[in-house]
Formats: C-alpha cells, structure tokens, sequence
C-alpha cells in the first residue's frame, strides 16, 4: 500500500538574534525522515521543546514567518507544498490540538465547528460529527467555556473528523484527562486508523505514546534518534541508548533515570547530541553528523546501537 | 441578576464619591488661585474708581470675601439640592448654562465618539491583519502622526483649508451670525457643526486604532486561530469571524473610557472653532474667573467620563457570553 | 546576510534623533532675542529666502520665532516628564509596597486625576498656580503621572509575589540588595520607557493650554501663543503664520513619540522581530 505520508529529511531553523547584534539561525529540526503508512499510529515522542509541535506546524504550514523549511514532504506521493497543504488543511489533513484554548472563546461550538456555512448539510455534519463522540445536539449550542476537558477534547476531535481525513495530527491530546477519559479518546485514535487514516500522535509521555502506537519515533535535540515498534520496548529490541534510558526510566522497566539534561539543538554543535550522557560512547562519537540507518528492522542515528559496534 | 445589580450599584458608588473629590479638588484649587476675580473681570481701572461699598458688592457678587470652607459647604448644600450656583459671567444658573452648552455639544461628541470608534476599529484591524506589510506600517504612521498633533493645530489647518482656501464651510458658531433661532435650519447647524466633528473625530482614532491592532495580533497568535488555519479556514473570513468577534469588547470598552480625551479636544476644537458648547464655556469661565461655571462644567464632564467608565463595566457583563452565563469573573 | 540589522539601525535612529532635538532647543536659545526683534519694514512677508516661515504682522521673523517656541516646550517637556515620572515612580512604589489603606488612597487619587478631562485638570491646576510658567509646568506635571504610576504598581505587586524574590528573602539576601538586584532592573526599563513616553503628552498639553490663554505668558515666543495669535489672521490669508510653527512642532513630537517607542522595543525583547 502507497504510504500516506513521506518526510525526508526535514529541517526547520529559525532566524534569531544572540545576544547584541548577532544573527543566527537556530536550527530546531534537524534531517528528520519518518514515513506514516495508512491503519497506523505513529507515536513521535520527546520532550518540551525538542521541536516535536513545529512538525506538527509544518505539516500544516503553520510555521512562524521566522522560519525556514528544508526537505521533502510528500502526502500520498506527491510534494506538499504550501499551496497544496491550503487546499487540504482541515479535509484530508486534520489537527488535533491539546485543549480548549484551541476553541475561540467567544463562538459557540456548532457555528464553530460550520466554519462559518449555515446550509442544513454542514448542521447534519456537525450533528452526525458530535454524535459520533457522544456529544449531544445541545452541546452545538454551548461556549467553550461551558465545556469540561473531556467535553473539550470530544468536541477537538469531532472538528477534525467532519470530512473524512487521511492524515491525522494529534498535538499533545491528553494532558488534564483522567486515565479512564484518556484511554477513551486514545482509542478514538486507534479507531481513526482502522478506518485507514495514518495518526501521527505527539505527546512526551512514553507510556501513552506505548498504549496507542504501532511505531513511535524518539526525538532528541531536534533529531530522530530512534524509530521502533512499539512491540521493541517490553521485549528489549530497543536500539539507541537514550531510548533505552527512557523505558529504563519507567516503572515497567528498570525504574532508573540517567543524569544529565538534554541539550538544545542550537547547543550541538558536532557529532553525537546524547554523547555526553552516553552509557557506552565509542570512537567517532564526536566527530561529523550522524545519518539516520536501518538497523534491526528499526531506524537509528547511533555509531555503536545496542552497545554493538555496527557493521 | 442580584449579584449584577450589586456590581452596578457598587460601582456607581464608587462614582458618587469620587464626583464628590472632584468637587472638592476643584474647589480647594480655585480658591489658592491667586488670580483676583475682581481684577479680571471689572478692570484695575475701574476699580480704582469705584467706592468702597461697591467694591465690597463687587466682592460679594464674586464670593472673594467669604472663607473657602463656608462657601464649599454653602455650594455643596446647593447642589444637593440639584443648584450649582449662578453664573457670574453670563447671569444665569450654572445648570441653564450648561444645559444649553451641553445641547450644542452633545451633537458634536457623540458624533465623533461613534466616528472616531468606527474609524479607528476598521483601520486597527486593518493594521493587525496586515501585520509587518506596508497597510500595517501605513496606518502605524498615520496614527503616530495624528497621535502627535494638537488637536487645535489640526482644527485651524482644517478650517485653513476649507473655509478660508476652498470657501466650502463657514468658518465659526454653531449658526449663522444675525440670523433669529427659529429660522436656523438644520442644514445649518449640520453644516457649522461639521469641521469641529471632523477634527475631534480625526484625533480620537489614533489610540484605539493602535489598541485594535495591537489586540488582534495577540488573537492572530492565539491557540485558536491556530486551530481555525488548521481546519483550512480563510485567512481574510478567520479575521472577520474570529478577529473581529474577539477585539470588539475590548475595543467598545476603550472607547467608553476614552470620553474624557475627546471633551478634552472638544475644548481645544470648540475654541478654534468659536463652536458654542460646553468646552467654550469652560475657557470663558477659567479665564473669567467663573467658579461656579467652571466648577459646573468640570463635574459634569467627569460625571460623562466616569458615566463612560461605568458603562464599559457593566457592558462587559451583557455582552460577555463567559459573565452573563455568570461562570466567568465576577 | 543582506538583511538590515535592526538593533543596530534603532541605535543609530536613537542617535540621530536624540541629536536632532538637541540641536532645535540649543538653537532655540540662541535665536531667543533675534525672535523678539521687531521689524515693521518687512512686516507680513510669505516665506522667501531670508525667512523660510515668513515674517508676522510685527515684522517677527517666524523661522526665530518656531525654533525659540520649540526649544521652550522641549524644556519645559522635560521639566514636566521628569517630574510626572518621579511622581509616578514614588507613588507607585508606596501603593504596591504598603498595600492597604494607603494603595487604596493612591488608587483613588488615581481614579480622581483620570476622571477628569485632562485639559480641564491642567486648566484647574494652573489657575490654582496663577497661571503663567508655574502654572503651566504644575498643570502638566500634576496631571500625566497617573498610568505610569499604575503600571509601576503592578510590576512591583507582580514582583512582591514572584517566587524568585521569595527565596531570595528565604536565603537570606538583604532587603537592599534585593531591591538592587531584582526590582531596580524590572523597573528602571518601565520607568525609562515610561518617561520618555510622557514627553509627547506633556508637550502637547504645555501648547494646548498656552494656546487657550492659561499657560505661558503671550510675550513668550511659544507655540501655542504663536499659533492662538496666528488665528486673529488666518482669514486674511497669512497662512503661514499657522502652518510651519504647528508642523515643526509636530515633527518634535513625533521625534519624541518614536524615541519612546524604540527604546521601548530595545528594552523588551520580546519585541524584536517587530
């Protein structure tokens, strides 16, 4: 089956201003590659600003006029360029974001929801859309604010789903909701893909990423460190040693954290970002760019994966 | 509902007293002024030929020989009472005066309160969808500019330009000179009224244009703006649907607030102008020493502003769909 | 990089206007005396070569006249800024720091001052001062300190709660180095922007009450006298005697406006990609 999404090395950097009158371009996203197949959910995991949501943005042609863009894209084969993503936006390819601040506060949720169409169709849709999530037809006529969180995400992802969507972008779905509310609305991402949609799932949380993808990119300083299964992590097959120290990190697994904080890109200068808290660094570790390869059925940007030297 | 009429009821107290330290502040500065009222007003010569008994009428008509306090208190009861006082200068009752003043004023106020408002909204948003690109730094410009020009100045190259140069409009009062009351049209007072509304209306945008825009660059990088490019909205639709619906309130509000600075030029204009109303009065009465119009006048047009001030809260609590379902702020 | 750099150009601009200024008001004092000089030989001239703004009906040349003005509401700008800033800055700091009765009163004296109609405030106040330069420098000063006292209040009830400050005083740094090295560098950007801001108001308020009779004295070259006995000839045609004074002076202003403006947007850096 054709992929839905191809990346290809995407780079994202902005142009900011050091200290005086210094320019620099600070790059954010380095040479990330990920490919997001239909009936699949694709975790991308990191922490708070490893760049994870401007991949989100750039999906979207959402980035800030600061910024520049360098790779490929391709969305069901062809370039996604910034006119084609403008026509797709918000049909084929949908968002859905963290919370109720993503609601305009002062619009009801049914006109919101219509895009401004007041024809009896976009109702039915937004009615049909509602239901699906169990929303009653009265909660068309609420204020965002009226919402509760899990009203709120419901409604997120009924405006995403109103016209059948390929590609869905979910931002961080979750933070506030109970588990049992948070396990509900993962499921509705597992059920999107069933229907054939490729859901690329951002969060920080490795546990959720864990319960609801098939695949889950790691990404550390602005690169992809990591690309496995999700099955890869109970059953050790992990490949990159700060993938490693998270599962390690949990409770399912060593419940051991490593020292140390995780750099900003425009920090790394060469070689390696995770060399300084590397378990087992090894002889050009410093040197050069790392490339993202196969490796063990899985992609890794590491000279020595699973502490063995590659060949 | 309860809890809205206490918010009202609390906040029109509050106006209550401080209408009342107006009042005193004003009264306490015109009494330390040293300006004599007899001397401004009847003439050092004059009263150099006068005898003693009417100059101490004189000076009874003018209040110079009673202590301040007694005179405050004496005024105070009065205008409890609804009496501000006489007029020295124009020989009627303070109220009469300002009445009339107030008649001929009002038209041009409102008329550049709704002008400026309007104007000044459009241009704002304008500006912020615009951000960065040349409408944005046009618009900028242009209220920097009128920012920072007196409203008199303005009202003279105005009235430089069309009655003097173009000979279109008449150049001062509210009618035509020598002409009775009644056979005043109201082409007329449109036609007197129209250069003074024209400059008030010109300096009122400035502020909240600027405020607009700087209001709707913070909602054009909000979350759910995001959202709404996200789902493939129009950007010029997700300014009139979104922008629009969440800078108005803010922008009415300004506008309420901003009463005091368009009486403010309304004096300054209505000067320029020779424009009979409220402001005029308060220039003759200042330099006529007139304490009771000028006391008059300056607790009326506080009473507008805090009036003005009133209304932006309370509109926050009709229109505001977070406080009228009474979930928001209180 | 061919892009300009815009920290660099907003110094220069800095520079050059804060130059510009200067020069008007040295210059100002200097043509004081050419602007009382009367002439009734060349009396009423249009702008020619020898008088770029004409003469008036006193043979007064205008260009002396404008420059001597503009240096007089730049100074007496200055004084009035300057005083207003410190007002707002003393009031400000007692409201946050004492709370209370005292925040309450300042607050009220807040509301009071904003309730009126500026231009009648500055008229009450100069006339309560005998009107003249006293008058007018009290009028202006007494009247524009109210919202940069309020923004001081709150950045100092903002920084009174802010976590850093409080484990500062849990480790024990004293109360002076304290206010040394965390509030003075929050607060002396908003006061520098504040002041500098307050300049435009306060020079445009110094020319609308000399313009309506109540500020400076009208044997003083300043622009609002200049600009309410231009009005008595406007109707005969000497327009001149309107048009350049009030355009110089908006020209200072709007120097003064982005002077504030930039400093602004140099002090807070959030703001620089503007």
């Amino acid at each position: 089956m054709e992929p839905i999404l191809e990346i290809q090395h995407l780079s994202i950097s902005f142009h900011q201003y050091e200290k005086g009158f210094v320019q620099r371009e600070l790059p954010v996203i380095r040479d990330l590659s990920l490919t997001l197949e239909p009936g699949e959910v694709t975790g991308v995991l990191g922490v708070s600003g490893s760049g994870k949501s401007l991949l989100a943005h750039a999906l979207l042609d959402l980035l800030p006029y600061n910024s520049r863009r360098e790779g490929t894209i391709l969305f069901q084969g062809e370039p996604l360029t910034s006119q084609r993503i403008r026509k797709l936006r918000g049909k084929e390819i949908v968002l859905v974001p963290q919370g109720v601040t993503y609601l305009d506060p002062l619009m009801k949720v049914g006109p919101q929801l219509r895009k401004g169409r007041r024809d009896r169709g976009a109702r039915e849709k937004v009615r049909s859309a509602l239901a699906r999530y169990g929303l009653k037809e009265a909660a068309a006529d609420l204020y965002p604010f009226q919402l509760s969180g899990g009203m709120a995400r419901r409604v997120l992802m009924a405006s995403a789903v109103m016209d059948s969507p390929r590609l869905v972008i979910a931002d961080e779905p979750t933070p506030g909701l109970d588990a049992k509310a948070a396990s509900r609305l993962l499921g509705h991402f597992r059920e999107l893909a069933a229907e054939g949609a490729a859901v690329l799932f951002i969060t920080h949380d490795l546990e959720l990423a864990l319960a609801v993808a098939h695949r889950v990119a790691v990404f550390y300083a602005g690169e992809t460190v990591e690309i496995a299964r999700a099955s890869d992590f109970p059953e050790g097959r992990l490949r990159h040693p700060f993938t490693q120290a998270l599962w390690d990190a949990l409770p399912q697994g060593a419940f051991r954290a490593i020292p140390g904080a995780q750099p900003y890109s425009g920090e790394v200068k060469e070689g390696c970002p995770f060399l300084a808290r590397c378990p087992h660094p090894g002889n050009g570790c410093g040197q050069g760019e790392l490339s993202l390869v196969p490796w063990n059925e899985g992609m890794v940007r590491c000279l020595y994966p699973h502490g063995e030297v590659m060949a | 509902m309860k809890q809205a009429l206490f918010f009202a009821g609390k906040k029109a107290f509050r106006a209550l007293l401080l209408l009342l330290g107006v009042s005193v502040a004003s009264f306490l500065l015109l009494c330390a002024s040293p300006l004599d009222p007899l001397r401004t007003n009847v003439g050092q010569a004059a009263l150099g030929s006068m005898s003693q008994e009417q100059v101490a009428q004189l000076e009874a008509y003018w209040g110079a020989d009673q202590p301040p306090v007694e005179r405050y208190l004496g005024w105070l009861a009065g205008a409890v009472r609804g009496d501000l006082g006489t007029s020295l200068l124009y020989r009627q009752p303070v109220l009469t005066v300002i009445g009339q003043r107030l008649g001929s004023s009002l038209w041009l106020l409102l008329t550049a309160w709704v002008l400026s408002g309007v104007l000044g909204l459009a241009l704002g948003i304008t500006a912020g969808a615009f951000r960065g690109r040349w409408p944005d730094k046009l618009i900028r410009g242009w209220c920097l500019v009128i920012s920072s020009t007196p409203a008199f100045w303005l009202a003279l190259l105005f009235l430089l330009l069309f009655s003097v140069w173009l000979g279109w409009l008449p150049i001062g009062l509210s009618v035509p000179i020598g002409v009775e009351e009644e056979a005043v049209t109201l082409a007329d007072r449109l036609q007197h009224a129209l250069l003074p509304a024209l400059t008030l209306s010109v300096t009122g945008v400035s502020n909240i244009a600027l405020h607009t825009r700087e209001k709707l660059v913070d909602v054009l990088g909000s979350d759910y703006i995001l959202l709404a490019r996200a789902r493939g909205e129009r950007e010029g639709a997700i300014v009139l649907r979104h922008g629009l619906r969440n800078v108005a309130l803010p922008a009415l509000t300004l506008q309420f607030g901003s009463v005091g600075e368009i009486i403010g030029g309304s004096v300054l204009v209505e000067q320029v102008f020779s424009y009979p109303g409220l402001g005029q009065a308060a220039v003759t009465a200042g330099l006529g020493s007139d304490l009771p119009l000028l006391l008059g006048v300056t607790l009326v047009t506080s009473g507008l502003v805090f009036g003005g001030n009133l209304l932006a809260d309370l509109l926050y609590g009709v229109i505001d769909p977070r406080m009228k379902r009474g979930e928001g702020r209180p | 990089m061919k892009r300009v750099n815009r920290r660099f150009s907003t110094l220069l601009f800095l520079g050059i206007a804060a130059a510009l200024l200067g020069a008007v008001t040295l210059a100002g004092i200097c043509l004081k005396d050419a602007a009382l000089v009367t002439d009734f030989s060349r009396k009423d001239l249009p702008p020619c070569q020898g008088f770029l703004f004409g003469t008036d009906w006193m043979g007064r040349d205008m260009f002396a006249r404008t420059l001597a003005g503009l240096s007089l509401s730049i100074r007496v700008g200055l004084l009035t800024a300057g005083i207003s800033a410190c007002v707002a800055l003393v009031l400000g700091v007692l409201s946050a720091a004492f709370g209370g009765w005292v925040d309450a009163l300042i607050s009220w004296w807040i509301d009071l001052v904003m309730g009126t109609p500026h231009i009648l405030l500055v008229i009450l106040l100069s006339i309560a001062c005998g009107k003249g330069f006293t008058g007018v420098v009290v009028g202006v000063a007494l009247s524009h300190w109210t919202s940069l006292a309020r923004v001081i209040r709150g950045e100092v009830l903002q920084l009174k709660t802010a976590p850093y400050l409080l484990a500062a005083e849990k480790l024990g740094v004293s109360r002076w180095n304290r206010v040394k090295l965390h509030l003075l560098p929050h607060l002396l950007p908003q006061f520098l922007t504040g002041l500098i801001l307050l300049f435009p108001h306060a020079i445009l308020h110094e020319a609308s009450v000399t313009f309506l009779g109540f500020g400076l004295s009208s044997e003083q070259p300043a622009v609002g006298v200049i600009l309410s006995e231009s009005m008595r000839y406007l109707t005969t045609g000497k327009w001149w005697l309107a048009l350049f004074p009030g355009a110089a002076l908006v020209l200072v202003v709007v120097l003064f406006a982005l002077l504030g403006e930039r400093v602004r947007l140099l002090l807070d850096p959030g703001s620089v990609h503007e």
